[in-house]
């Protein structure tokens, strides 16, 4: 099976009228649709109503919802503070954090009273609250604007975190969240925003996307395991290693935590073959992770040590030096070298 | 109510005197009505020497003492209808009692058996914040559904002193003001944050500081049940109307320290806990009911005993607390348990199960 960059799954598509729209638009969609069907879905961040939020994933929203989209005041503590509080009175929040560089305001509230609420109240309290963080960096931005902060918040129980990388996911996995009784840090890929595809917006939501890896491609040789903005790279380096005759496996992770550990083991003893590529730094990244995961399960499968691509280990560059940091083609194609020496 | 930026409002004296000039027009201070706030003050005050006298002998880990606060919270707790949403701090135990939550439900998370025993929605009661000032946030939140739902209950949010420094008090404060969030913020300063004095947290009036975001605010004296029971109504009633936002900073004093861990000889001087002691809320109230021929010898014991009783029901069903169990903490993590968890509490389980 051979998927190009931003497509969806051929295994999802098909089912509903199909129109080819953005990252963007078909979060926008979800956010429409979402808040059609239950009232109780309100969206707090700033610059999100008229102005339909910094990438416009907002857009029109305000028009149609009213008051049910809320132009916070800029206080990131605030908007997760509140929308926990507007969760206990029964409301579903979508918390829109600017930038991924400024969710650190709101650590607080998201790592111990959102995350811990639940667990504290021995179950009676539930929080469905949704933090959209456009992630990552590739888009020539100034510092604090390219951040891949995941680590945290997988670090963190009672947090879901999720990562989408092509329409199709970002419309279907964002209702997912919305629909989730439990808190869910939902990162979009800012440079991905754009990208187009088919997508059927009027698909059902599957109640176990937000826990399930997809296989995007097939392949034999070596998987390549990634997530949010890497997914389009590694279907990229794949397509190029076809035509030097290897067989790259592209696994999208789209659930960050909790990790899709079946799929994974079940690909990594597949190829016997892993590198994982993503934005953050390497040093106790979320690659980390995956590495001890396939070796822990996967010992005796494995013909090379887990590779992973990411990040350095310095904080964000500026922009003009951000090719070298971000992982691009060649340094996925010399890890995937590197795994299949013999 | 009064007025003037130096003004704290005070309707019973030391001596306890009624002021029946500034009284009228606030409340109707009856008999029956002092009776109720003086028997709340009171087996307040049995059950935090108690749950002391608990942790003094290991069968709690931690206790936050409230004694010289029991004015503060039960003025202001039964100045609301019972529909109002309180968020408390952690030191809110009189009020958590006023509001029907048991002595066990409030001493589990101190025995460290849970980390919040009671069921918010039962007693319109959130459970304890132990990071300073979050709970300030939840409960702007909060408002902001009442808001929607249109309804005209209100929410009362607690703080400290210590607590007013936060960021998260003062985004409170800032985004109930812009949103006119029907909401009370109720500051009880205690003069003391562990061992930082008041003045080192602020330099101007905290009631200035609420006014400057554009809250209504008040001073009151908070060892005087009667006047936090007035601002409290009064403020309550103005927002169900649909005013602004209302902030109540009530002048107490915690006459014991911080908590058990604490020593408080080390930071302040007798002097000032003489003063205070002078001060008892709840022997205002009790010369107040004798001086008005309120309350007989026979009310008095018999709030005496029912104390005891309270005091006596805490420590056996403290000692029979159920004790947690690990795998309830992986079942209320998620509110799906996810398939990674549920592996990792099987594997727990096993593992537990093995030694048995
Ligand atoms: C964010 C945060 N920092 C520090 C602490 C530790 N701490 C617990 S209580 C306290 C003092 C709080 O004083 P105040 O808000 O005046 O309330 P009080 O305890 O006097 O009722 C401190 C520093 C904490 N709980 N949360």
């Amino acid at each position: 099976m051979t998927v190009t960059a931003g497509a969806a799954p051929a295994r999802n598509a098909g089912r509903g009228k199909a129109t080819r729209t953005t990252l963007g638009r078909a979060l926008n969609e979800g956010l429409r649709q979402a808040m059609r069907d239950d009232d109780r879905v309100v969206l707090l961040g700033e610059d999100i109503a008229s102005l339909g939020g910094v990438f416009r994933v907002t857009d029109g929203l305000a028009a149609e919802f009213g008051d049910r989209v809320v132009d916070t005041p800029l206080a990131e503590s605030g908007i997760i503070g509140t929308a926990i509080g507007l969760a206990l009175r029964g409301y579903r929040p979508v918390c829109e954090i600017q930038f991924d560089g400024f969710v650190y305001p709101a650590f607080d509230q998201i790592v111990s009273q959102l995350a811990k609420m639940r667990a504290r109240s021995r179950g009676l309290l539930s929080l469905p609250v949704t933090i959209r963080i456009p992630v990552g960096g590739g888009i020539g931005a100034v510092e604090h604007h390219s951040e891949s902060n995941e680590a945290y918040f997988c670090h963190t129980a009672g947090l879901r975190v999720v990562a989408c990388s092509h329409p199709q996911d970002a419309h279907d996995m964002l209702r997912a969240a919305i629909a989730c009784d439990d808190p869910v840090i939902f990162y979009e890929p800012k440079r991905r925003y754009w990208d187009k595809a088919e997508v059927d917006l009027g698909r059902p939501v599957d109640s176990d996307t937000l826990e399930r890896a997809h296989v995007l491609r097939e392949g034999t040789d070596v998987t390549v395991v990634a997530y949010g903005p890497t997914v389009a790279l590694a279907l990229n380096a794949a397509e190029v290693a076809a035509s030097e005759g290897r067989s790259l496996e592209v696994l999208d992770l789209r659930s960050l935590s909790p990790l899709d550990t079946t799929e994974l083991c079940r690909s990594a003893a597949k190829t016997g073959r892993v590198v994982v590529v993503h934005e953050a730094p390497v040093n106790v990244g979320l690659g980390a992770e995956i590495a001890a995961t396939v070796m822990r399960h996967c010992f005796y499968d494995l013909r090379a040590p887990v590779e992973r691509v990411g990040g350095y280990n310095i904080p964000y560059p500026p922009a003009r030096a951000e090719d070298d940091y971000l992982p691009d083609l060649d340094r996925v194609l010399d890890a995937v070298d590197r795994v299949s020496a013999p | 109510m009064s007025s003037g930026t130096d003004d704290v409002l005070q309707l019973v004296d030391l001596s306890g005197n009624l002021n029946e000039q500034r009284a009228a027009g606030l409340l109707d201070v009856t008999g029956q009505l002092v009776r109720g706030l003086y028997r709340d003050m009171v087996l307040g005050r049995r059950f935090d020497q108690e749950a002391y006298s608990l942790q003094r002998q290991g069968e709690l880990g931690l206790w936050l003492m409230s004694l010289g606060q029991e004015a503060a919270q039960v003025g202001s707790i039964r100045a609301l209808r019972a529909d109002d949403r309180v968020f408390p701090s952690y030191r809110e135990h009189v009020a958590a009692l006023c509001r029907g939550v048991s002595p066990t439900e409030l001493l589990s998370q101190w025995r460290g058996t849970s980390h919040g025993a009671w069921d918010p929605e039962r007693y319109h009661f959130h459970i304890y914040s132990l990071v300073l000032a979050t709970q300030t946030l939840h409960a702007v939140g909060y408002a902001m559904g009442v808001r929607y739902d249109r309804s005209d209950s209100v929410v009362f949010a607690c703080f400290g002193d210590g607590a007013s420094s936060q960021g998260d008090a003062n985004e409170a404060l800032n985004w109930a003001a812009v949103t006119s969030a029907p909401i009370v913020f109720f500051c009880q300063n205690n003069g003391w944050a562990i061992s930082t004095p008041a003045s080192k947290q602020y330099a101007r009036p905290l009631r200035a500081r609420a006014q400057g975001f554009g809250l209504d605010a008040v001073s009151v004296d908070g060892n005087d049940v009667l006047a936090v029971y007035a601002a409290t109504r009064s403020m309550a009633e103005r927002i169900r109307a649909g005013g602004a936002p209302g902030f109540i900073e009530a002048h107490t004093y915690r006459m014991s320290g911080h908590s058990t861990s604490d020593d408080p000889k080390r930071y302040r001087d007798n002097d000032e806990l003489a003063r205070w002691q002078a001060n008892d809320p709840v022997e205002r109230v009790r010369l107040l009911l004798k001086a008005r021929d309120w309350a007989d010898e026979d009310y008095f014991a018999t709030v005496a005993a029912d104390a005891e009783e309270l005091a006596e029901r805490t420590r056996q069903e403290c000692r029979a607390l159920p004790e947690p169990s690990l795998s309830d903490t992986f079942r209320t993590t998620l509110h799906e348990e996810t398939v990674a968890l549920r592996r990792e509490r099987e594997g727990y389980e096993t593992f537990k199960e093995s030694f048995l």
